[in-house]
C-alpha cells in the first residue's frame, strides 16, 4: 500500500475541513441544543449571581433589621416578598440565604462525592478483601435511614451550619462508593482498557482519560440530583431546630418559622419554598443536560 | 531460523471461589518471524488468556515468554515500556474495544502521543491520515465516534491502532468473528497484505477453522488450558489425530443445506477447569479414553513431520 | 385468515436522526414468520438487521431512532399502536432477544447467577421457590455447556463465548413466542454452536417458538433457518425458503456475491473474493439500485430506476436482472 504518497496528496486540504473540534466546544455545543439544560443553566446562573451579588441587592443589615410596626406585611412596593412575623423583610432574607442553603447543598454533594469516590474507586479497583470490607461497612451503614442518621450526627455535634454540613455529607457517603464503585466496574471490564494498556498508556491516563470519562455519567446524574436532596434536607433540619440557628437567614429556618403564620400569610412559607425548588431544579436539568452532552452517543 | 516468540511451560492460575481455574496450564508454543500461528479450541479453553500472556497483558503464574530471545516475564517496567511497542493485540468485539467518548482521531493517536512518537502534531496527523488510508477508512471518519460505525470500520480503527507503532508481533483475538463474511473476507485480506508488507507475525486466535485454515501456517489446538495437537496447517486438516481435533473439524457447519446431518455433536461433560484432576482433559467425553489416559498428564509428542499431538492413543 | 403469521412487518422503515445527517437504516422491507418457523436475516454489517429487530422489539434509541411508516403486525395486533406498558409486558412474556454484544449486556456487578435468576424471577408464574429457581438456574448453565458451580463467578472471570452463552441462558429461559438472536453464535467454536443451536431447535419443536436469526454465518442459516431474507442497504434483496436461497438457480447478485466471500474448506486459494467496495453510506443512498456501483451485472437502467420485486412462487427477488423473465 502506498502510504507516503497518499499522504503527500491528500493531507493539506483535509486536515482544514476535519479540523479537530475542541472537547469543550463539542460539549457545548451538544449542550446549546438541549433546551431544558439551557433553561438550568439560566436559573441556576441567576441563583449563583444572587449570592455574589448579595449584598448590592439588598445589604444583609436589613435581612435581620426588625420592625415589629411592620410584621406580617402582604408583598408590596416596599417589601417585594412582604415581611415575616418580626417584620424583617422576606425578599432580603430569601436572598441571603441563597448562600447558606447552596453551601450546604454543592458542600455535602462535593465532600460526599470526594469520600464516596475514593472508597468507591478503591472498591472497585482492587476488588477481593478491599471490596468486600469496604462494602460491607457501607452496606451496614445504609442499613440505618438516612434522615435518622444525620439527625443522630447533628445531635452529637450540636446545631449550626457546620455540623449539619458534616453530617449530610456522611450520611451520603455511602451512598455514592455505591454508585462510583458500580460505574467503575461497568467500565473496567470493558475491552478498550485492556486495549489501551496494551499500548502503553500509564495507568494515571488510563483513569483520567478512559474510566472517568465513562464512568461520570451516572455519577453526576446521582451528584445533581442530590444537590436539590441535601438543600432541602439542610432546610429540613432548620425546620426541625437542628440546622442553622435564628436568626441567621436561611431558606428552611425560615420555612418552619412561617409554618404557624402558613395560613393567614401564605407568602412567609411560598417565597422560600419555591426558591429551595427552583435551585433543586435547575441544578436537576443542568445535570441532566451536562450527562447528556459530555456522551457523544447521545446525540439529537 | 529462531522463533520471534516462544513459550514454556506458561502457565496462568485464576483463583475463584472452588480454587484455582487452570486457564492456561503448561502452553509451549513458538512462532517463527513472519509467520502466522492460529490459535483454536472450544470457547472457554484459554485462548484470549494465553493470547494476553504472550504480551503482558496478564501476569503469567510461571513459565518464560521469550521474545526475540528475551524472558520478557523478567523484564521491569523500563524494559517493559521499550518492548510494548513492538507487541500490540487486536480484539475480538469492535464495541467494547474502542472507548466510546473517543472520537477515530483520538483513537488511533492514543498511541502515538502516548509514546511520544512524534514531536508536531502536523505529523502526527499525516500519520493518522496515512494509518486510515492502510487499513481502508476514508478520511472522513476522522472526527467520527465509534458508535457511528459499523462493526467492520470499527474493526479497521482497532487494526490502525494495533499498527501505529510499527510492531513485530500482533496478536489477533477473534478480530472477524464478530463480522460478517464479506467484511471478513476484507478484514483477512488486510490482514495478509499486511503481514507481507510489514513483515508481521501473527497469534490469530479464533474458533472459526475456515479462517484459521485459511491465513495461519501452523495451528495449536488447545483444550482446557493445555495444547493438545499441533502441526502445519495444510497437514492439521489432512490428517486431524486428536479425537478432540477430529470431532471438531466434523463440526464446522456447511453453507449447503445437505452435508450437516451427520455431524459428530461430542457428548458427555466438559471437564472442570476448576483444579483438574492430571490426565487427559478430554477424557470424560472421548470415545477412545481407557484407563491409561487418566491419572497422569499426557505430554505433546512429535509424529513425524512437525505434527505434535498429545493422546495416549498415539503415544 | 389474519392470525396465520405469528410476527408480520409491512413497509417497515427507520431513520436515525443524529447531528450531521439522516441515517435510513431500513427502507420498506416485507417479511412475515408463522409459527415455528425460523427466518434468517443476512447481510453485511450496517444492512440494518439490527436495526430491524429493535424495530420490532420497540427499542429504538429514542432520540435518535424512529420508525417513519410501515406496520409490524405479531398475532394481528399493531405493536406501533401499544403504549410502553403494554410493550413492556410483551418483551418480558412473549418476545424475548439475544442483543449483539453480550458483554454489554451482562451486569458486572451481579453474579451470573443472580443475572439468570432474575430473569426467571420475572416471568416466575408458577411461583417456584428459592431451591427451585436455583435448580433451573443449574440446568440452564449445563445446557449450554457451563458448570453450574461456576454461577456465583462475575461475567468479567468468563471468556467471550461463556458471557455469550449466558446471554442465551438467559432469553430462553423466559420461553418466548418470538426469540430474535441477533448474531448470537459469533464468540462460539463450531462444537459449543452446534450445542447451542441444537438447544434452539429443541425449544421450536418443544414450545413452538417462532424465531427471528440474525447472522452472517451461512453455515448457520443453513442449519437452522427454514425462509432466509438478504439484505442490503436496508432493504431486503432476496427472500425466499432456504432451498430457494441455497439451491435455486436465480440469485441477486448481491447474494452470489456473498457466497463467493465465504473461504471454502476445500479450496486452496490465497486470497479471499469479498464483494468490491463499501456497503453505501445510509446516509446518501445512490439512486436507482442501491447495490449497482458494486455490481458485476449492473445494467443502465440500474443506475437510476428502482428495481421492483420479482417474484417466482414464494422466492423474491429484487433486481432488474429479472424483469424480462417474469
Ligand atoms: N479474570 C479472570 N478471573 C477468573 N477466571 C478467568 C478470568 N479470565 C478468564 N477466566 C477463565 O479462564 C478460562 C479461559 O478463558 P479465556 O477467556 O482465555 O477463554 P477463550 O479460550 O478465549 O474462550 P472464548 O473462545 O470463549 O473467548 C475460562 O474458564 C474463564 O472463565
Ligand atoms: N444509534 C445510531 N445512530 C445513528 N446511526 C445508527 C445508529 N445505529 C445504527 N446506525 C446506522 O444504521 C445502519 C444500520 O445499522 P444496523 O446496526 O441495523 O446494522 P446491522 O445490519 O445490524 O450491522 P452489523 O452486522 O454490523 O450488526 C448503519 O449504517 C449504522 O451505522
Ligand atoms: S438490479 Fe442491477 S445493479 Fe442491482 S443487483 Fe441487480 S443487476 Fe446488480
Ligand atoms: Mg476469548
Ligand atoms: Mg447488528
Amino acid at each position: 500500500m502506498n502510504m507516503n504518497s497518499i499522504t503527500e496528496i491528500t493531507t493539506t486540504p483535509i486536515k482544514k475541513k476535519y479540523k479537530k473540534k475542541s472537547r469543550f466546544g463539542e460539549i457545548w455545543k451538544r449542550m446549546k441544543k438541549n433546551r431544558i439544560a439551557m433553561l438550568g443553566l439560566a436559573i441556576f446562573s441567576v441563583i449563583v449571581l444572587c449570592t455574589v451579588f448579595a449584598d448590592m441587592i439588598v445589604p444583609y443589615s436589613v435581612a435581620l433589621e426588625q420592625n415589629i410596626g411592620d410584621r406580617l406585611q402582604p408583598p408590596s412596593a416596599a417589601h417585594w416578598f412582604g415581611t415575616d412575623a418580626y417584620g424583617r423583610d422576606i425578599f432580603a432574607r430569601v436572598i441571603h440565604g441563597t448562600r447558606n442553603s447552596l453551601v450546604m447543598g454543592i458542600g455535602a454533594v462535593v465532600v460526599g462525592i470526594s469520600l464516596g469516590g475514593v472508597f468507591g474507586a478503591a472498591a472497585g479497583y482492587y476488588g477481593g478483601i478491599v471490596d468486600t470490607l469496604i462494602m460491607r461497612v457501607m452496606d451496614t451503614i445504609m442499613c440505618i435511614p438516612f434522615m435518622l442518621l444525620a439527625l443522630a450526627i447533628v445531635a452529637a455535634l450540636g446545631p449550626g451550619l457546620v455540623n449539619v454540613l458534616i453530617a449530610l455529607m456522611l450520611s451520603m457517603v455511602p451512598y455514592y462508593t455505591r454508585v462510583i464503585r458500580s460505574a467503575i466496574l461497568t467500565v473496567t471490564g470493558q475491552d478498550f482498557i485492556e486495549a489501551a494498556k496494551a499500548c502503553g498508556t500509564p495507568d494515571r491516563y488510563i483513569i483520567l482519560k478512559h474510566i472517568l470519562p465513562n464512568a461520570i455519567g451516572p455519577v453526576i446524574v446521582q451528584a445533581t440530583m442530590s444537590v436539590g436532596t441535601m438543600i432541602i434536607w439542610a432546610a429540613a433540619m432548620s425546620f426541625l431546630g437542628m440546622g442553622i440557628q435564628p436568626p441567621t437567614p436561611e431558606w428552611g429556618s425560615m420555612l418552619s418559622e412561617g409554618k404557624d403564620y402558613m395560613l393567614s400569610s401564605p407568602h412567609l412559607v411560598i417565597f422560600p419554598g419555591m426558591a429551595i425548588v427552583l435551585t433543586a431544579l435547575s441544578i436537576n436539568l443542568l445535570g441532566d443536560g451536562l450527562r447528556d452532552a459530555l456522551d457523544p452517543r447521545l446525540k439529537d | 531460523m529462531e522463533p520471534l516468540i516462544k513459550t514454556i511451560d506458561l502457565k496462568k492460575y485464576f483463583k475463584v471461589n472452588g480454587g484455582l481455574l487452570h486457564a492456561v496450564d503448561g502452553v509451549n508454543i513458538e512462532i517463527k518471524k513472519g509467520r502466522t500461528l492460529g490459535v483454536v479450541g472450544e470457547s472457554g479453553c484459554g485462548k484470549s488468556t494465553l493470547g494476553r500472556l504472550v504480551i503482558r497483558l496478564l501476569e503469567a503464574t510461571s513459565g518464560e515468554v521469550l521474545f526475540e530471545g528475551n524472558d520478557i516475564l523478567k523484564c521491569n517496567r523500563q524494559e517493559m515500556k521499550k518492548i510494548r511497542p513492538k507487541m500490540q493485540i487486536i480484539f475480538q468485539d469492535p464495541f467494547s474495544s474502542l472507548n466510546p467518548r473517543m472520537s477515530v482521531f483520538e483513537l488511533i493517536a492514543e498511541p502515538l502521543v502516548m509514546n511520544h512518537v512524534y514531536k508536531s502534531r502536523r505529523e502526527m496527523t499525516e500519520k493518522i491520515l496515512s494509518l486510515m488510508d492502510t487499513v481502508g477508512l476514508a478520511e472522513r471518519f476522522v472526527n467520527t465516534y465509534p458508535h457511528e460505525m459499523d462493526g467492520g470500520r470499527r474493526q479497521r480503527v482497532g487494526i490502525a491502532r494495533a499498527l501505529a507503532l510499527s510492531p513485530k508481533f500482533i496478536v489477533c483475538d477473534e478480530p472477524v468473528s464478530a463480522l460478517d463474511v464479506s467484511i471478513q473476507a476484507q478484514i483477512l485480506n488486510l490482514l495478509m497484505d499486511l503481514q507481507e508488507e510489514m513483515k508481521l507475525t501473527y497469534m490469530f486466535i479464533t474458533h472459526d477453522l475456515s479462517v484459521v485454515k485459511h491465513i495461519s501456517n501452523e495451528i495449536a489446538v488447545m483444550y482446557l488450558g493445555q495444547c493438545i495437537e499441533r502441526a502445519e496447517s495444510t497437514e492439521l486438516f489432512k490428517n486431524p489425530m486428536h479425537p478432540y481435533t477430529k470431532a471438531l473439524l466434523s463440526a464446522i457447519p456447511v453453507p449447503r443445506l445437505t452435508g450437516n446431518q451427520n455431524k459428530k455433536i461430542i457428548r458427555g461433560e466438559v471437564s472442570d477447569p476448576i483444579n483438574p484432576k492430571p490426565g487427559c482433559r478430554f477424557a470424560s467425553r472421548c470415545d477412545y479414553c481407557k484407563d491409561h489416559c487418566l491419572g497422569q498428564d499426557i505430554p505433546l509428542k512429535d509424529q513425524g513431520n512437525e505434527h505434535f499431538v498429545a493422546c495416549r492413543i498415539y503415544q | 385468515m389474519m392470525n396465520e403469521k405469528l410476527l408480520v412487518v409491512k413497509d417497515l422503515s427507520v431513520i436515525y436522526k443524529t447531528d450531521e445527517a439522516i441515517v435510513h437504516a431500513v427502507n420498506k422491507i416485507n417479511f412475515d414468520i408463522g409459527r415455528k418457523e425460523t427466518i434468517g436475516l443476512v447481510g453485511e454489517t450496517g444492512a440494518g438487521k439490527t436495526t430491524t429487530a429493535l424495530a420490532i422489539m420497540q427499542l429504538l434509541p429514542e432520540r435518535t431512532g424512529r420508525i417513519t411508516e410501515g406496520e409490524i403486525l405479531f398475532k394481528g395486533e399493531n405493536l406501533l399502536k401499544k403504549s410502553k406498558n403494554e410493550m413492556r409486558m410483551i418483551r418480558g412474556e412473549r418476545m424475548s432477544m439475544i442483543f449483539q454484544d453480550p458483554m454489554t449486556s451482562l451486569n458486572p456487578i451481579v453474579t451470573v447467577g443472580d443475572q439468570i435468576r432474575e430473569s426467571l424471577d420475572i416471568h416466575n408464574h408458577d411461583k417456584k421457590n428459592k431451591i427451585e429457581l436455583e435448580a433451573r438456574v443449574d440446568e440452564l448453565l449445563k445446557l449450554v455447556g457451563i458448570q453450574p458451580r461456576r454461577k456465583s463467578e462475575y461475567p468479567h472471570q468468563f471468556s467471550g463465548g461463556m458471557k455469550q452463552r449466558v446471554v442465551i441462558a438467559m432469553a430462553l429461559a423466559c420461553n418466548p413466542e418470538l426469540l430474535i438472536a441477533d448474531e448470537p453464535t459469533t464468540a462460539l467454536d463450531v462444537t459449543i454452536q452446534a450445542q447451542v443451536l441444537a438447544l434452539m431447535a429443541e425449544l421450536k419443536e418443544q414450545l413452538g417458538t417462532s424465531m427471528i436469526m440474525i447472522t452472517h454465518d451461512l453455515g448457520v442459516v443453513a442449519q437452522t433457518c427454514d425462509k432466509v431474507a438478504i439484505m442490503y442497504a436496508g432493504e431486503i434483496v432476496e427472500q425466499g425458503t432456504a432451498r430457494d436461497i441455497f439451491e435455486g438457480e436465480k440469485h441477486h447478485p448481491y447474494t452470489l456475491g456473498l457466497f463467493g466471500s465465504i473461504p471454502d474448506l476445500e479450496v486452496e486459494t490465497r486470497r479471499l473474493n469479498p464483494i468490491d467496495g463499501l456497503m453505501p453510506d445510509p446516509t446518501d443512498l445512490p439512486p436507482g439500485c442501491k447495490f449497482h456501483p458494486r455490481c458485476k451485472s449492473c445494467m443502465e437502467i440500474c443506475k437510476h430506476k428502482q428495481p421492483e420485486p420479482h417474484s417466482f412462487g414464494n422466492h423474491i427477488i429484487v433486481c432488474h436482472l429479472y424483469a424480462k423473465e417474469v
